[in-house]
């Protein structure tokens, strides 16, 4: 990597090698070898692998699901974000502490303590099950568990940027007569866009790699609720196929990989549309 | 700085965890329902390792998915010992040369020294009238149980129904299918192990009837009290055979094939099956099945080498990627 | 509702009226009830149902205990280094501009876009008996898979990106004007790193070092691939937590319940840190 530091600080070679030399160790080596292993199959074998109708469904769930989670996370958690920076009220520091709790619960508790929840027996499952909605061992219970895990990553990118978020243009649409639905619509949201857009997008990556939380909730049916990190996980512990696993683990890496520079891209779009504004 | 250094230097410490030349440490790798029993003949074990050879052995037990186990093992997990669901399991680690070939001859009974049949458990006063493997596929019954390529549990679970169906008067490979299919499609959750499917059942109180280990369904039992479920035995059902092995190549580096020996063979002695029935599963040795007969009932069973050759040739054409139990999920959704 | 009640604007634009405010926080409140607080009182109504003898019991138990040290032994060793590279990073990325800048941010957020699994995974195929390190770690006698090294690397590559993510964008708005001025004066790298640089971005430091401390103590995924279960030797936490749902509920719940504490403990150590300095956080924020 060329130097082109026109900053005069020291410490170019040591931060960048120090970087580079993680990255690769942590990084970089491990995913050379999920590509060098997905690759030994060849076009065949990976189509082979790919190109089933059970492989497809999943992958279709898990992105599918995960696009709509984030969405639903990018709805409330900028509600969330707002309520806590703008508003005060008793127990706010609890709910505002609460809110890191799906990152630290292991996924595996928090799939057992919603299955619990949502069950046909459990406390909220029996309540909703008269009036006919199922969410365990459904594509709602997978829903909900993204939602869960994906929440905080909105939450917590919006938070800094409205507190420091200047209102004089607020104020001064107010005094233009704006009301408070133009006020949000037509001056806040541009303006926080790009980064609900970053908070999306991470909600996003984190969901369709999801595994622990989802697959206690899911059921596994077959076309339905089978997740694509299962069918990696069921590759290798039964068939000891790394290629075949190798290549589902890739196909997953990109497509989140594309999802997420669409998204970049989008970002970068609503930034400059939000300056014209 | 310093604070990596300090962590560098307990990383370096908790790896170097030298041990006393007279202790001896071992490690079983186990499926997932085992942890109970093993945990007993590991303490047995160890008492009767110290009074044979003055040796103080450590056994560490690991759980998980049967399939899952054996791929740790391939991948470097140090397993003197393996104790599995299923003869292929070990199979694979003797085709990757960790252990002979011919592993399964090396102990009596084809390597299992305890076994266990596959039941039905249903709820207190049976509601739904299942008697017997046919009632499973009846419209409106609801059955459970765990995925067989995730659980090695399940796949004796499967052989069981499609054994069953085979002995029927006039029966064959394609009304086995059908059979099985139809019973596949009464399946609302498909859990990954055999105990995520006890608790969808009896916590969750999702489905009619768990298709279960015997083993599995008495120690439900015990646990959620009589009041609340039965076992009912079908009419002819598989013997589920999980067997043991000394893993050679590992044993020769840890210098342990002699205590790994005798613990397997520990598991044969009055004491070892006394451990096994206790926990459900049922004795080889014909005194301790006596004394235990009231627990388990008489059942017609037939074994996997009777109705099916042998572990090889049952994966590769039922469960491997494509085979017979995909697309009977397929046609059964 | 004494919360609602209670309510009282002091944010920027006061103007909002009474009724559209009282909305606002309710429906919050009902988000966060119902996505976090309900599943958090599921796991300790689960924990205590038989009583908190039982609970202690359960809590008490070695290998519960041994999960607790690896966790936090683990949590130990990783979070350090994800703050160093963290810290590397951001001197980096903010202060320089070098060909392939941004291939370099996006591959510091490349661990985020891994399915845990997949990360578990790739570390099998480097470090694993058959992998691609595998014949050479096994002929000089190291363990990395299914080992405390192993549970470590998991752990970091999924944690990665975390301190890194907190300070770029700090550090790139700041600017480098005041390390720039200690330079003119004589100052050392190192003595501006340490004097200028780590004082003004302490704050999101902290930030970024409890967030990746609270996913590094609750990671399973990647964990769940390499650990190999032995109990009380690489069980961390969320598998013992795993193991346990396998044998017994209420158990399971109540090592559970320990892993929650422990997070809110973190969480609580957060707040007094921010309480305690609260002007400067803000300044920073």
């Amino acid at each position: 990597m060329t130097a082109m530091a026109r900053s005069v600080l020291p410490g170019f070679r040591l931060s960048t090698g120090y970087t580079l030399l993680v990255l690769g160790s942590c990084v970089l080596l491990p995913l050379a070898a999920l590509l060098w292993t997905a690759c030994e199959l060849g076009p065949e074998g990976w189509w082979a692998q790919i190109g089933t109708r059970r492989v497809l469904a999943s992958l279709r769930l898990s992105f599918g699901a995960a696009l709509l989670a984030a969405t639903i996370d990018a709805v409330l958690g900028l509600l969330v974000a707002w309520v806590l920076v703008r508003y005060r009220f008793a127990l706010r520091r609890q709910f505002d502490a609460l809110v890191d709790l799906p990152f630290a619960l292991p996924t595996a508790v928090a799939g057992i303590s919603l299955t619990a929840l949502y069950a046909p027996n459990g406390w909220l499952g029996s309540r909703l099950l008269p009036l006919g909605i199922e969410v365990a061992y459904t594509r709602v219970g997978v829903l909900l568990a993204m939602v869960f895990v994906g929440l905080p990553f909105v939450v917590r990118t919006l938070q800094p940027v409205l507190e420091s978020m200047e209102s004089d243009l607020e104020e001064a649409a107010y005094t233009l007569g704006a009301t408070s639905f133009q006020r949000f619509f037509r001056v806040l949201l541009p303006l926080l866009l790009p980064t609900l857009l970053t908070g999306y997008a991470l909600a996003l990556a984190r969901a369709i790699g999801e595994y622990g939380s989802v697959i206690f909730i899911a059921g596994n049916r077959l076309f339905r609720t089978e997740i694509a990190p299962y069918l990696i996980v069921q590759k290798i512990d039964s068939q000891y196929d790394y290629r075949g696993a190798a290549a589902l683990g890739a196909v997953m890496l990109a497509s989140s990989l594309l999802l997420l520079v669409a998204m970049a891209w989008l970002q970068r779009w609503t930034r400059r549309w939000a300056v014209v504004r | 700085m310093r604070r990596l250094l300090l962590a560098l230097a307990v990383l370096l410490s908790l790896s170097a965890g030298n041990v006393p030349a007279q202790d001896v440490k071992l490690l079983n790798v186990s499926y997932d329902p085992t942890r109970e029993y093993f945990q007993d003949a590991d303490t047995a074990f160890k008492a009767y390792w110290a009074q044979q050879s003055g040796q103080d052995v450590t056994v560490t037990t690991s759980n998980a998915g049967s399939g899952k186990q054996a791929r740790a093992v391939l991948d470097g997990l140090q397993a003197d010992v393996v104790t599995l669901a299923l003869a292929y399991d070990i199979d694979v680690l003797a085709d990757k040369g960790l252990l002979a070939r011919d592993w399964q001859a090396r102990l009596p009974n084809n390597s299992s020294p305890y076994t266990s049949t596959v039941v039905f458990l249903v709820r207190k006063g049976n509601p739904k009238q299942i008697r017997d493997w046919p009632d499973l596929i009846r419209a409106g019954v609801q059955v459970i149980t765990p995925n067989p390529k995730t659980s090695g549990g399940a796949r004796w679970n499967f052989l069981a129904a499609w054994g069953w169906a085979l002995r029927q008067p006039g029966g064959n490979s394609h009304k086995a299918r059908a059979f099985v299919t139809a019973l596949y499609k009464n399946v609302p959750v498909l859990d990954t192990g055999a105990r995520g499917a006890t608790n969808t059942f009896v916590r969750r109180g999702i489905g009619d009837v768990l298709i279960a280990w015997e083993s599995e369904a008495l120690m439900a039992l015990q646990e959620s009290g009589k009041d609340n479920y039965e076992i009912i035995v079908p009419s002819s059902t598989i013997v589920a055979e999980p067997p043991v092995a000394v893993v050679d190549a590992i044993v020769a580096r840890h210098g342990t094939a002699r205590v790994a020996q005798a613990y397997l063979q520990f598991l044969y002695s009055p004491q070892g099956q006394e451990i096994a029935a206790r926990h459900f599963f049922r004795p080889r040795l014909a005194s301790v099945a006596g004394k235990y007969a009231a627990q388990f009932p008489a059942v017609k069973t037939f074994t996997i080498g009777e109705q099916f050759g042998d572990w090889r040739n049952v994966q590769t054409s039922y469960f491997a990627d494509g085979g017979l139990f995909d697309s009977i999920l397929e046609e059964a959704q | 509702m004494a919360a609602v009640a209670a309510v009282v604007s002091i944010g920027q634009p006061a103007r909002t009226t009474h009724v559209a405010r009282v909305v606002l926080v309710l429906g919050a409140l009902v988000v966060l009830g119902w996505l976090m607080v309900l599943p958090l009182l599921a796991i300790f109504a689960e924990a205590l149902q038989h009583g908190l003898a039982f609970y202690l019991h359960a809590i008490r138990e070695p290998d519960t205990l041994g999960a607790v040290r690896l966790t936090l032994t683990v949590a130990a060793i990783a979070v350090p280094l994800n703050m160093v590279f963290g810290l590397a990073a951001a001197w980096s990325m903010a202060y320089f501009e070098f060909r392939g800048k941004a291939w370099l941010g996006a591959l510091i957020d490349l661990p985020f876009s891994i399915s845990p699994v997949v990360c578990g995974m790739m570390l099998i195929l480097v470090y694993g008996k058959n992998g691609w390190l595998g014949s050479w770690l096994e002929a000089h006698g190291l363990q990395v898979i299914f080992a405390l090294p192993g549970l470590v690397l998991a752990t970091v590559l999924v944690t990665l990106p975390y301190v890194a993510r907190e300070l770029i964008p700090l550090m790139q708005a700041q600017g480098s004007d005041q390390e720039e001025a200690a330079l003119t004066l004589g100052a050392s790298g190192w003595q501006i790193f340490f004097r200028v640089t780590l004082p003004r971005v302490r704050w999101a430091l902290l930030q970024g070092v409890l967030l990746c401390n609270a996913r590094a103590m609750g990671e399973f995924g990647a964990v769940y691939v390499v650990s190999g279960h032995l109990r009380g030797i690489t069980n961390t936490l969320p598998l013992q937590v795993d193991q346990l749902s396998q044998e017994n509920f209420s158990a399971a719940f109540a090592v559970a319940s320990l892993l929650a504490l422990l997070t809110v403990f973190t969480l609580a150590i957060k707040r007094l840190v921010k309480w305690r300095h609260g002007g400067e956080w803000n300044a920073n924020d």
